[in-house]
C-alpha cells in the first residue's frame, strides 16, 4: 500500500512536468510563432529596403540600417511630413479622447451607482452596449449620423444651424477658435507661425488642433468606450466602504466634498487604469480610420497606425511602415511608463507634505 | 444592495432629495437616448428608401417602409459569403480558445513544472503588446509560413489569446484544489482529471471566456485586413469595410450600409442581452489583468 503511494506520487510529479508542458504548448507555439517571432521579423524589415516581393530574408533584400527611422524624424521629405501630421492628429485626438473618455465613464458611474435612484441595471447595460458591438458597424452607423444629409446634421437645423459637411472638413478646431476669437485669420494665417516648426511641419500646422473630421472620430471613440470604462468605476465604486460615506455624511461634507475628498481618492487605482488603457487605446485607433476616412480629409484623420498600414500595404514600403510600428510601439509603452510613474510621484509625496511648511507661497 | 439593509442616516430636506432624484434620472434618460439613439436611427433607416433616409435621417418611422434594402444586401453583394466565412472562423476561434486557453491557464495555475514561470512572464509580456502595432508582422510571419490569404491565416493567430490564458488561470488559482488532489489520488491521469473534474467546476469562468471570445472574433476586423486580401475570404466586418468604402455602384446607399452593419450586430446583441452578467465579468476580469 504505502509503496504504491509513494510510486503513484512521484509517478505524478513526473505526470506533471511533462503533462505541463503539453498544457501550455498550443498557447506557446501560438503567441510565439504568431507574436513574438513576428516582431523579430518585423524589426529586421524596419531596417531593411524589402518591397513586398519575395521574402525578405532572401540574400538580395538590403540592409538599408537606421534609414527607415531617419526618413520619419531627420530627412526632409513628404514620409516626416506624413508622420508627423499623423503624430500630431494622434497626439490631438488623446488629448480630447482620453479627458472626455475618463469623465464621462465617471459621470456615468457615479449616477449609476446612486442608490436612490432605481432600474440603474437598465441604464447601465444600455450605457456598455456600444462597447461590445463591432467597431467597423459602427463607423458606419456614425458615417451616417456625421453625413452632409444625416441625422446630425438635421439635428442641428432643429436649431438653425447649419452643420458641417463633417468628413470632408479639414479645418483644425483650435484654427476654428483661434480665427473665432479674432486672434488670427483662417485665410490669412500670421507669418510668424507658417515660417517654420520642429520636424518639418510649421507652427501654424501643429497648432490646428483635431480637425472637424478627426473630432466626428473622438466622438465616437468616446461614445464606445466610455461604457466600457464606466465598468470599471463602478467595481472600483462598489469597493467604496460604505462606513466611510457615512462617516463623512455625519460630519456634514456636502455631496461635492464627498465626491472630491472622500469618493475620488478611493478611485484613484481605477482612474489611474482608465487612464492608462485610453491612452494604449487611442494611440492605437486604426478601424475607425480604415472605415471612415482612410486619413483623408487633407491627411487631418492620418494616424500612426493608419500610416504604418498604408505605407506597408498601399506604398509597398514595408521598411518605413514597419518602423512606424515600433515608434508608436515606444510612445505606447512610454505613455504607459510615464503615466505609471507620475501616479507613484504622487503617493510618494502625499505623506511627506506634512514636512514641508504649511503655506508655502506658489513660486 | 446589501447596503440599503446597511441602514443609512436619514437624509435632510425631502426637497433635495426629490431634486436629485429627478437631475439623476434626466441625466441617465438623456444618456441613454445618446447611447441607444444611433441603433434606432440604424435600425430605421435600414428599412427606408434611400431618398426618405437623406429628408428624414432622424425618424424612426420608415415612409415608406420597405425591405428593398435587404433584399439588395442578399442579392448584389456578397454578404451570405461573409457570413459563412464569419461563422466558421468565429466557431472555429471560440472553440479553439476555450479549449486551449483553459488548458494553458490551469497548467499554469496548478501543474508544477520547470518553465512555468518563463511561460507566465511571457504571457504577461504578450498581452502587454499593442496589437495594432503586430499588423505588418503578423503579415510577415504569414507571408513568410505560405498561409497568408487562406483560411488558416484568418484563425491560426487568433486561436490562443494571451489574455484568456490569463483570465482561465487566475480562475484556477481561485479555486481550492482539495477536488482534483483527491481525484489524482484515485489514480486519475493529469488529463482526465482536467477533463471530468476540473472543466466542469469551470463552467462561470469557461462561459465568460466563450462569450469574450465569441464577441471578439466576430468583430475583428485589422487582422483580417494583413491576412487575407482575396474577396472569397471576407468576414463580416472586412466585406462591409469594403462595400462602405465604395465598391458599391451610384450614390450613397445608407439603406443598404446600415442594414449590413445591422445584421453583423445583430448576434453579438442577441448575446449581450442574454448573457449579460458574463459581459459585465469579462470587462471586469479583463481589466483587472494590468
Amino acid at each position: 500500500m504505502t509503496d504504491r503511494t509513494r510510486r503513484g506520487r512521484s509517478g505524478i510529479r513526473g505526470n506533471e512536468a511533462v503533462a505541463g508542458w503539453l498544457f501550455v504548448a498550443p498557447a506557446v507555439l501560438i503567441l510565439g510563432l504568431f507574436l513574438v517571432l513576428p516582431i523579430g521579423m518585423a524589426l529586421w524589415v524596419s531596417v531593411s529596403g524589402w518591397n513586398g516581393q519575395g521574402s525578405p530574408f532572401a540574400p538580395g533584400v538590403p540592409f538599408v540600417g537606421a534609414q527607415n527611422y531617419t526618413s520619419l524624424f531627420l530627412d526632409e521629405g513628404l514620409t516626416r511630413e506624413n508622420f508627423m501630421i499623423s503624430i500630431r492628429n494622434n497626439l490631438y485626438y488623446v488629448a480630447v479622447a482620453v479627458p472626455a473618455q475618463t469623465v464621462l465613464a465617471l459621470a456615468l458611474a457615479l449616477v449609476v451607482n446612486q442608490r436612490f435612484l432605481k432600474g440603474t441595471s437598465f441604464f447601465r447595460t444600455a450605457f456598455y452596449f456600444p462597447s461590445v458591438t463591432s467597431s467597423v458597424a459602427i463607423s458606419v452607423v456614425f458615417l451616417f449620423l456625421f453625413a452632409n444629409s444625416g441625422a446630425v446634421n438635421a439635428l442641428l437645423a432643429m436649431v438653425g444651424i447649419s452643420g458641417p459637411a463633417w468628413f470632408a472638413d479639414p479645418r483644425g478646431l483650435l484654427h476654428l477658435v483661434l480665427d473665432g476669437l479674432g486672434l488670427v485669420d483662417l485665410a490669412n494665417p500670421p507669418a510668424a507661425l507658417t515660417g517654420g516648426g520642429p520636424f518639418g511641419l510649421s507652427w501654424w500646422e501643429w497648432l490646428a488642433g483635431p480637425s472637424v473630421a478627426m473630432s466626428t472620430i473622438i466622438m465616437l471613440v468616446v461614445w464606445t468606450t466610455s461604457g466600457t470604462f464606466m465598468l470599471i468605476f463602478l467595481a472600483a465604486l462598489q469597493d467604496v466602504p460604505v462606513q466611510v460615506e457615512e462617516a463623512s455624511l455625519i460630519d456634514g461634507a456636502n455631496a461635492w466634498q464627498r465626491l472630491r475628498h472622500v469618493t475620488l481618492p478611493m478611485l484613484k487605482p481605477a482612474l489611474f487604469l482608465v487612464i492608462t488603457l485610453g491612452l494604449i487605446g487611442t494611440w492605437q485607433v486604426f478601424d475607425q480610420i480604415y472605415v471612415m476616412s482612410q486619413g483623408k480629409p487633407a491627411n487631418t484623420t492620418l494616424t500612426p497606425a493608419y500610416l504604418s498600414y498604408r505605407t506597408a500595404f498601399r506604398d509597398f514600403e514595408y521598411g518605413t511602415g514597419a518602423a512606424i510600428s515600433f515608434v508608436l510601439f515606444l510612445i505606447i509603452v512610454t505613455m504607459t511608463l510615464l503615466q505609471r510613474w507620475i501616479m507613484r510621484d504622487r503617493d510618494e509625496v502625499r505623506p511627506r507634505r506634512r514636512w514641508w511648511p504649511p503655506r508655502r507661497r506658489a513660486s | 444592495m446589501t447596503r440599503d439593509a446597511a441602514g443609512r442616516p436619514a437624509r435632510r430636506g425631502g426637497f433635495r432629495t426629490v431634486v436629485g432624484v429627478f437631475l439623476g434620472y434626466a441625466v441617465l434618460v438623456f444618456f441613454a437616448l445618446m447611447f441607444l439613439y444611433p441603433f434606432v436611427i440604424q435600425t430605421a433607416n435600414a428599412f427606408k428608401t434611400e431618398a426618405d433616409a437623406a429628408a428624414h435621417p432622424l425618424s424612426p418611422v420608415p415612409d415608406p417602409f420597405t425591405t428593398a434594402a435587404f433584399a439588395k444586401i442578399f442579392d448584389s453583394t456578397a454578404f451570405p459569403l461573409w457570413i459563412g466565412n464569419s461563422i466558421l472562423v468565429t466557431v472555429l476561434i471560440t472553440v479553439g480558445r476555450v479549449f486551449l486557453d483553459s488548458l494553458a491557464g490551469y497548467a499554469l495555475a496548478r501543474l508544477s513544472f520547470r518553465g512555468r514561470g518563463a511561460v507566465t512572464a511571457m504571457i504577461v509580456a504578450v498581452m502587454a503588446v499593442p496589437g495594432v502595432v503586430l499588423l505588418i508582422p503578423k503579415f510577415l510571419v504569414l507571408n513568410q509560413l505560405g498561409i497568408y490569404n487562406t483560411y488558416s491565416a484568418l484563425v491560426l493567430p487568433l486561436l490562443v489569446d494571451a489574455a484568456g490564458v490569463f483570465i482561465m488561470r487566475q480562475f484556477f488559482l481561485s479555486v481550492p484544489p482539495s477536488l482534483e488532489e483527491a481525484a489524482r489520488m484515485d489514480g486519475a491521469g493529469v488529463f482526465r482529471t482536467y477533463w471530468s473534474i476540473i472543466l466542469p467546476m469551470a463552467r462561470p469562468a469557461l462561459i465568460t471566456l466563450t462569450i469574450l471570445s465569441f464577441q471578439a472574433s466576430w468583430n475583428e476586423f485589422p487582422h483580417t485586413v494583413v491576412a487575407v486580401q482575396s474577396p472569397q475570404l471576407f468576414t463580416l466586418p472586412r466585406g462591409i469595410a469594403n462595400l462602405v468604402s465604395g465598391s458599391l455602384g451610384a450614390g450613397t446607399q445608407y439603406p443598404l450600409k446600415l442594414g449590413a452593419a445591422l445584421l453583423a450586430t445583430i448576434p453579438v446583441a442577441i448575446i449581450f442581452v442574454i448573457f449579460q452578467r458574463y459581459f459585465v465579468r469579462g470587462a471586469a476580469e479583463g481589466a483587472s489583468k494590468e
